[in-house]
């Protein structure tokens, strides 16, 4: 008997020497996608790390919530901007430990918890066969000719559709009732998700959609297609961004940490134009791949903080129900 | 003539022991959501107003798809023609498909920019405007006309050949026929299939707000899915599901009430000819129908099959994976489903509680979400819930089947009961050698029917996939969502095409199974 119980203690030993040390990163679901960034950073990263790299995709706020301390997250990646608010009340995760001021945000970024790993705008595209004279302005849209429809994607099930609610309440303010009233009648429809809505542009259902600034570039990168623009308004656009945070109880927490700053290291800043069709968040404009540096960007960058979004949210989304519901 | 379904020993407490498993299932998910709930929760004005155009939508679509589906249903039944078993199988195909597939091809026809706006533009005429109420039923009629036309054909074909045969040689017009064989049996088969189309729409969201046209079209669901997924807010998704099962349910039990007293009559089984449906205005009449309910239902399906020819090549190599992934989660749901459905249907067809069916519309109504999270929070605190996942998902989707399964199985089962229950009590046959001898061979048509659909149905769902997931663990239908989400929207119709055939080919090896005897 104690023989048995010592050559299993042994072998669990050697089992666990053995074993490649397993980092389980949480991640959106597009991620793993053959096409999405999932494949290119495990393979980054696990050349360095001496680790097995996992990743598990679904719906990150929600297993989050209901998976609470009990999370087998050692990472999370690709929390948005909106649900950093909920995924910092969960207390589940840990400072980040990066230099914030090594990051190359159009805007300021304080946060020690979610480090952001991407970012881009929200902007309505167009196909400039199809529209001539593309609005200029956020006032030229709301003025277009009511023959102009535009497809948006709902505040209520679409971050997306969330940005862009904050992002007329962020230009309008106490106007922006009046500004949805003016919008109402170009808008086509409205869908549940992003998805949805940049298939109706790309069907010709919609001439214009709502999207991201970095949207053109897909089409000019991967199918050479240089008819769809981005209308750039000097109002300013929202702001969006993906953040990685690291989970305080994780039994990896130096595989983590090692994953925190591979983040932040030049290898996975330069592959996250191509691979996540936007922009990099710590990678000076010069470096970024070719062609990249020509995207036509804004000047202005809108964005509320996670405290001044909570207060303007709820408002905002009922505006935007309510002028689009007469 | 007219007899109730006499009760026979079928060791009858399979029945109820399902029913009631799918009842507790169900009501646990709730109640571990409604555990975590933090009260009171309270509804605005925009939550009435979306049970308002929840249920208003839900009768008109309903009711459209049941109207339309009359003439058509009657149509089948009357005519034999080349390619009939093809053109049965392929009107199954809008129901399976994933609804934002079903959308785009819709709009290929009938958007501002389809085929039909670009034909009035010929004429100098403005496009079609799609986007309203009128999108929403347009688009519930597409995939719910086929089904209502199964469920009342299923019916005309219960009636005995030799009615028919004695009405021919009567030489009794049409009208009177119609009203002494085939007006009886709308009355027993329509409510049901009304109430069963109301509760499909009734969780409608995706469809209802894209070509609705806005947040005017908002659904009890889509408060749901927000509830759910956006803002966390287990009390109110918890409050606002409980919202949901009660209108189905008390719609199931208006529409069953109504149901009459079930008249079973003696056939020998014979395959159907009309003698009363011979002149020439009658077939001009068919074939009108049966031409228009094809155009509208194929056309939108060919227009997704050209686009995801093309992107047929693009497809990448997990999109294969994930349709393995997919076929077998729906063979496993298959299964799950035929175990439940068999005895449930046999055990209502016994009871006089007609309401009892309402029971498993009330599983159809509980939003997938809803189930799924309920049981991740039951799940959690012993295992993790995504190693669950595709057993979870397989469970689910026969739940969900299981109204379709048990409506198309009644009537069969009602029939057998009446027509062999007191020879079989007589033989003192029960058990496996009743189910094999007696049951099984009558009811194969609407089973395999019914697995068919069970199948396409779960190879085409989302639901609770998506809570669950994990990397390698993707349906096809996530997979397909995966690459629109990623650009690839010529690769994302690839999928839904193979996603398509999939379903069809599930749907059909059953189908075609059931039917191999039974006129279909």
């Amino acid at each position: 008997m104690k023989y048995l119980m010592t050559t299993a203690a042994v072998l669990a030993a050697s089992a666990a020497w053995a074993e490649t040390p397993v980092l389980t990163v949480y991640a959106g679901d597009y991620f793993t996608s053959e096409w999405g960034p999932g494949p290119k950073i495990e393979a980054g990263f696990e050349e360095i790390c001496g680790c097995d790299l996992e990743f598990s995709t679904g719906d990150l706020m929600p297993r989050l919530l209901l998976e609470g301390s009990r999370t087998k997250a050692d990472v999370v990646i690709g929390l948005t901007t909106d649900v950093t608010a909920k995924a910092r009340a969960t207390d589940l995760f840990a400072p980040h430990g990066q230099d914030n001021s090594a990051l190359t945000l159009p805007i300021e970024w304080d946060d020690e918890v979610f480090l952001p790993f991407n970012y881009g705008h929200t902007a309505f595209i167009y196909d400039e066969t199809r529209i001539e004279t593309p609005p200029a302005s956020f006032e030229d849209l709301l003025a277009m000719d009511d023959d102009i429809k535009i497809v948006i994607q709902d505040p209520r099930t679409s971050i997306s559709g969330l940005a862009l609610v904050l992002w007329v309440q962020a230009v309008y303010g106490d106007k922006a009732a009046d500004a949805w009233a003016q919008l109402a009648p170009n808008i086509l429809t409205v869908t549940k998700d992003w998805s949805a809505s940049y298939g109706l542009f790309t069907d010709g259902e919609a001439d214009m959609v709502l999207s991201y600034t970095t949207s053109p570039a897909y089409h000019m990168f991967a199918e050479e297609d240089f008819t769809k623009k981005a209308a750039i308004f000097p109002e300013g656009h929202y702001f969006m961004a993906e953040t990685v945070g690291k989970i305080a109880a994780t039994d990896q927490p130096e595989l983590a940490d090692a994953f925190m700053a591979y983040v932040m290291s030049t290898d996975f800043q330069t592959l996250i134009p191509t691979a996540n069709w936007s922009l990099p968040s710590a990678l000076p404009e010069d470096q970024w791949p070719d062609g990249w540096a020509q995207l036509p960007l804004p000047e202005k960058v809108l964005f509320y903080s996670e405290t001044e979004a909570a207060e303007v949210q709820a408002q905002a989304i009922e505006t935007w129900r309510a002028a689009l519901s007469q | 003539m007219a007899r109730r379904a006499q009760p026979i020993n079928t060791s009858t407490i399979a029945g109820p022991v399902a029913a009631g498993t799918v009842f507790v299932l169900i009501l646990a998910a709730l109640a571990a959501v409604a555990s975590q709930t933090q009260w009171p929760v309270t509804f605005g004005v925009a939550d009435w107003a979306a049970l308002r155009f929840t249920v208003w939508q839900s009768f008109l679509s309903a009711l459209v798809s049941v109207v339309f589906a009359i003439p058509v249903a009657r149509a089948l039944a009357r005519r034999r023609f080349a390619g009939r078993g093809l053109l049965v199988t392929l009107l199954g195909a809008p129901f399976i498909l994933p609804v934002i597939v079903a959308v785009m091809g819709l709009l290929v026809v009938f958007g501002r920019a389809g085929w039909v706006s670009q034909g009035l533009g010929l004429f100098g005429l403005p496009p079609l405007s799609i986007y309203g109420l009128n999108g929403v039923v347009l688009a519930h009629v597409f995939f719910n006309l086929p089904l209502a036309t199964r469920l009342i054909l299923q019916g005309w074909q219960a009636i005995p050949a030799e009615q028919f045969r004695l009405a021919g040689q009567l030489g009794l017009p049409p009208p009177v026929v119609f009203r002494t064989l085939e007006w009886p049996l709308l009355r027993q088969v329509v409510p049901g299939a009304f109430a069963l189309i109301f509760v499909i729409c009734l969780t409608s969201f995706a469809v209802a707000l894209t070509l609705g046209g806005g947040p005017r079209a908002t659904t009890i669901e889509l408060a749901i899915y927000q509830a759910f997924r956006f803002e966390f807010d287990l009390g109110r998704a918890a409050m606002l599901s409980l919202l949901q099962l009660v209108v189905a349910g008390s719609a199931a039990v208006a529409a069953l009430w109504l149901l009459p007293p079930i008249a079973a009559q003696m056939g020998r089984d014979r395959p159907v000819q009309r003698w009363d449906a011979r002149g020439l205005g009658l077939r001009t009449l068919d074939t009108f129908w049966i031409v228009l309910a094809a155009t509208f239902l194929l056309v939108p399906l060919g227009a997704i099959t050209a686009s995801g020819l093309a992107g047929l090549g693009q497809m990448p190599a997990q999109v294969w994976s994930a349709a393995w992934t997919s076929a077998w989660v729906a063979a496993l749901s298959t299964v799950v489903l035929v175990a439940l459905a068999l005895p449930i249907s046999m055990w209502l067809a016994q009871t006089r509680w007609g309401g009892a069916e309402a029971l498993t519309l009330v599983g159809l109504a509980a939003s997938p979400l809803m189930i799924g999270t309920g049981w991740f929070i039951l799940i959690n605190p012993f295992a993790a819930p995504t190693q669950f996942a595709l057993i979870v998902t397989a469970l689910v989707n026969a739940m969900m089947s299981l109204p379709f399964a048990v409506r198309i199985l009644m009537p069969a089962m009602r029939q057998v009961m009446a027509d062999y229950g007191r020879l079989s009590a007589g033989l003192g046959l029960s058990g496996l050698a009743l189910w094999r001898i007696v049951v099984l061979p009558r009811v194969r048509g609407p089973l395999g029917f019914a697995a068919g659909l069970a199948a396409a149905l779960s190879v085409g769902d989302l639901g609770v996939v998506a809570l669950f997931a994990d990397g390698d663990r993707a349906t096809l239908p996530l997979q397909m969502y995966r690459l629109m989400g990623s650009y690839r929207t010529d690769a994302a119709a690839g999928a839904a095409l193979l996603l398509l055939a999939l379903a069809l080919g599930m749907f059909w090896a059953c189908d075609a199974w059931g039917r191999r005897h039974a006129e279909g």
